[in-house]
């Protein structure tokens, strides 16, 4: 028993925080099946509400799966467009009765960690067929509006030096990456070009039209040294998919993935002066031990691409190459759909759009089509092992959450 | 006195335009860094229990979880890591205004700190950051090089953090007033356009006018602030071609209750000191708060000189310190008024002053000189706040410290009649 004296500590010898943390593996994710991953088409802008396109994304999950929302008895949502609901209300706005019901205001790592919750959920008993949404709409003044609301720290410390939102905060790591490590513009033009030539194939792109280097190179600045195509283009849209279990799944005669390594970080790296890493660095080990796979076993990285720096930092953190070799590595490679890095192959947010809270949805619906062999014009040849990572929330400086999975293939 | 150049005549077709104002939300702890800013001084947050230096403003410590963080001065340097130029803004105050500079400085103290930078700073270099308001009437940072000698008032983006009287037209409402000639040679030499001076009963002369009537870009001006209809009629002349008013207008008796038997100086001191700056507030109050963005010509700032007994009253000066505490309080809901507008309420606290009204009172009293110096060096820096005098410094270091204290020390103690 601990007693409290005139303002003792606790302990003369407090654990050691690195103790705390390494005392425990992540167990694995076995028996889980992710099914059903559907896109709602995205639009430019939208008169519709987010509880809309949730709604959309559900049904055509649903009707892809062949299941009545009857069969559903656990939901989880990530919006920036809902409020005033969460996805309390929309459990009575869609008509769900569930057993297990999650909210996550995580944007761009909305979807690994709604789909690790899901995972333990099933794996738990908990519940037995969850769907997993995220959806945002997008008025023609939404986005300054998100931008209005977005975090206490931001409100009072980066909204009032120039107002620049996230191009501002990410053109400031941008610089910083860029005088550290000797990456050039054509270095992240080039990530933004492959992304433009695999949006060319992917049926739902906003994007429409090829992309030179030539034309990134030459485009506006729009917080330098962030250009035009550095930026996503906001838009409405949404995105879904199921978790079950494997049985369930190979009962049902669905394809499915499995997850065969999950880790999840938030606030990493807090002594960092500027952000050039994430939270990733601390579990990427963990990720690959639990895959009992090497990053040349991947056959494809799904990156959260909010701007190509984060790319890059992905494809060093995630262990793909060593920090600082980002720019090397994507010079030594093809990063298109039949290339030697295949690298978001539906385009990414940056050529696809970026749906919100969807958009961290984005990669891991695409690599579910991709394990599975259902991605038609986007397929990755033979993808057996695919990578997906997600990276949310700039609260004030940086970006605070992390995670990334890899899935493979289920065995029908 | 310096050379003073004429500013272009505004075009009267053009439109003015409306006032936009930075992004003004703010948690309640971040107001810490407002109220310092307000006083020109770079304060963060300090964990009394482990010493981490807080940012962005918290409500516990980021290391222990302390809940108790106190703000503190911090040395106000660092190492600026990396730098933009904000190109695109969805907020139209900075849109108006095109490219921003902005940067990401790691201070010596410890925390990372996004700021404003001044146009000759960039990444990688050593930099100091300066507290200043903008025109939201928020307390934000700005880094600027070593050493740099470049005033604030010179970079385009960072004028709008000073009410610089550079080039500015400039009311001082009494000529009467001691510190008058000390206020308008230390306006013109800080490069003040024009010195338009207010005075009352022309008929009754004072020894003062000659002298500043004599001086090149002084006008004066009627002006009798007991007189509705005269700060009407001055208003509707001038209220629309100044950037500055600085209401000097001060009425004074000593006096320690119970004294005499009517109430003829104490309604003369409420008369002046209150309702005096009520007349002028109302009628002045909307002419300046519509010019805030009215081109080269910007309405800049509204400075009221109020004695530091505002604050709470010293015995012998009863009813002036009453006269002076509504005078305080009305200048802090014009503050609240004009927020929106970007109009700068800045209120110079001064302490006995250099003059017959405080011929009684022990030394050290503030000279009409140091006073206007303050006061010009606060628009130059675009304060809210200014305590000038060291009488005055020690009065609001003991206010702010206990005001229980301060009030039972101040009236049972030493420094009034």
């Amino acid at each position: 028993m601990i007693l409290h004296l005139n303002g003792a500590k606790q302990s003369d010898a407090p654990i050691e925080m690195e103790t705390c943390r390494a005392m425990r593996q992540r167990q694995k994710y076995d028996g889980v099946a992710l099914v059903a991953p559907y896109t709602e088409p995205y639009a430019r802008y939208s008169s519709h509400t987010a509880h809309w396109w949730i709604a959309r994304a559900l049904r055509g999950c649903l009707q892809t799966a062949g299941l009545n929302k009857n069969a559903l008895d656990g939901f989880c949502a990530s919006s920036f467009s809902l409020a005033p609901d969460t996805a309390v209300g929309l459990t009575q706005h869609l008509g769900l009765c569930l057993r297990w019901l999650d909210h996550i205001p995580m944007g761009g790592a909305s979807a690994i960690v709604a789909l690790r919750r899901a995972a333990r959920a099933v794996q738990a008993g908990d519940a037995e067929i969850i769907a997993c949404v995220a959806g945002d709409t997008n008025h023609t003044d939404s986005f300054r509006k998100l931008l209005s609301g977005f975090s206490r720290f931001a409100s009072d410390a980066a909204y009032p030096y120039g107002f620049g939102g996230p191009n501002m905060s990410f053109a400031l790591l941008t610089d910083h990456y860029m005088k550290t490590y000797g990456a050039t513009r054509a270095d992240f033009g080039k990530i933004c070009v492959a992304q433009r030539d695999n949006a060319l194939h992917a049926p739902g792109a906003l994007m429409t039209k090829p992309l030179t280097l030539e034309q990134y190179l030459n485009a506006r600045m729009i917080s330098d040294p962030i250009a035009l195509f550095d930026c996503v283009m906001p838009c409405a849209g949404a995105e879904a998919f199921l978790v079950m279990t494997t049985d369930r799944a190979v009962k049902m005669g669905l394809p499915f993935a499995r997850i065969s390594g999950l880790i999840e970080r938030h606030n990493a790296h807090t002594d960092d002066p500027i952000q050039f890493r994430g939270g990733w660095t601390m579990d990427v080990d963990e990720l690959y031990a639990m895959a009992e796979a090497t990053p040349e076993q991947i056959d494809l990285l799904q990156s959260y691409d909010d701007y190509p720096v984060i790319s890059m930092m992905q494809m060093e953190d995630l262990g793909f190459c060593a920090k600082g070799e980002g720019p090397a590595f994507v010079r030594r490679h093809d990063l298109t759909i039949d290339g030697s890095f295949p690298h978001n192959t539906s385009g990414g947010q940056i050529s696809g759009g970026q749906a919100g809270a969807a958009g961290g949805y984005l990669g891991l619906v695409e690599a579910i089509r991709q394990v599975t062999h259902t991605a038609g014009s986007t397929q990755v040849k033979g993808a057996k092992r695919a990578m997906v990572s997600g990276f949310g929330m700039i609260n004030y400086d940086r970006g605070l959450c992390t995670g990334a999975a890899i899935l493979e293939a289920g065995d029908i | 006195m310096s050379s003073r150049a004429h500013m272009p005549k505004k075009d009267p077709q053009k439109r003015t335009n409306t006032p936009t104002q930075p992004p003004p939300q703010r948690s309640r702890a971040a107001l810490g860094l407002t109220a310092a800013a307000a006083e020109g001084r770079f304060m963060l947050q300090v964990c009394p229990e482990c010493r981490a230096v807080q940012y962005p403003p918290r409500d516990a410590c980021v290391d222990c979880l302390d809940t108790a963080l106190q703000w503190q001065d911090i040395t106000p340097t660092g190492q600026l890591l990396a730098d933009t130029t904000v190109r695109t803004s969805t907020n139209l105050y900075f849109r108006e205004r095109g490219d921003w500079r902005v940067g990401t400085v790691e201070l010596d103290a410890g925390p990372k700190i996004v700021c404003h930078l001044a146009q000759d700073c960039s990444a990688p270099e050593r930099v100091t950051l300066l507290a200043r308001l903008d025109r939201s009437g928020q307390g934000v940072l700005v880094a600027q090089p070593e050493n740099s000698k470049t005033r604030l008032a010179d970079d385009p983006q960072l004028k709008a953090l000073t009410s610089d009287p550079r080039h500015a037209r400039v009311l001082v409402t009494d000529l009467r007033n001691a510190n008058t000639p000390a206020l308008v040679e230390h306006l013109l030499a800080a490069g003040a356009e024009t010195v338009f001076v207010g005075e009352s009963e022309a008929w009754r002369k004072d020894p003062q006018r000659d002298a500043l009537a004599a001086i090149p870009g002084v006008e004066i001006m009627p002006l009798d602030v007991t007189d509705t209809n005269s700060v009407r009629q001055l208003a509707a002349e001038i209220g629309g071609k100044i950037e500055i008013l600085i209401n000097n207008g001060r009425f004074l008796r000593p006096a320690r209750l119970p004294s005499g038997g009517d109430t003829v100086f104490a309604a003369q001191e409420m008369d002046v000191n209150y309702l005096g700056l009520l007349r002028l507030a109302q009628g002045f109050g909307p002419a300046l708060a519509s010019r805030t963005a009215d081109g080269q010509r910007q309405a800049l700032a509204w400075v009221n000189i109020l004695s530091i007994f505002a604050l709470n009253p010293v015995p012998g000066f009863d009813t002036f310190a009453a006269s002076q505490a509504a005078a305080r309080s009305l200048s802090l809901s014009m503050r609240a008024t004009y927020q929106s507008s970007g109009l700068r309420v800045m209120n110079v606290y001064v302490g006995a002053t250099e003059d017959v009204w405080h011929q009684p009172v022990h030394p050290p009293k503030q000279s009409p000189r140091a006073l206007a110096r303050d006061l010009v060096a606060g628009l130059q820096d675009g304060l809210e706040d200014v305590v000038s005098g060291d009488t005055a410094r020690d009065l609001m270091e003991r206010f702010r410290e206990h005001p229980g204290v301060f009030e039972r020390e101040v009236t049972f103690g030493e420094w009034g009649v």
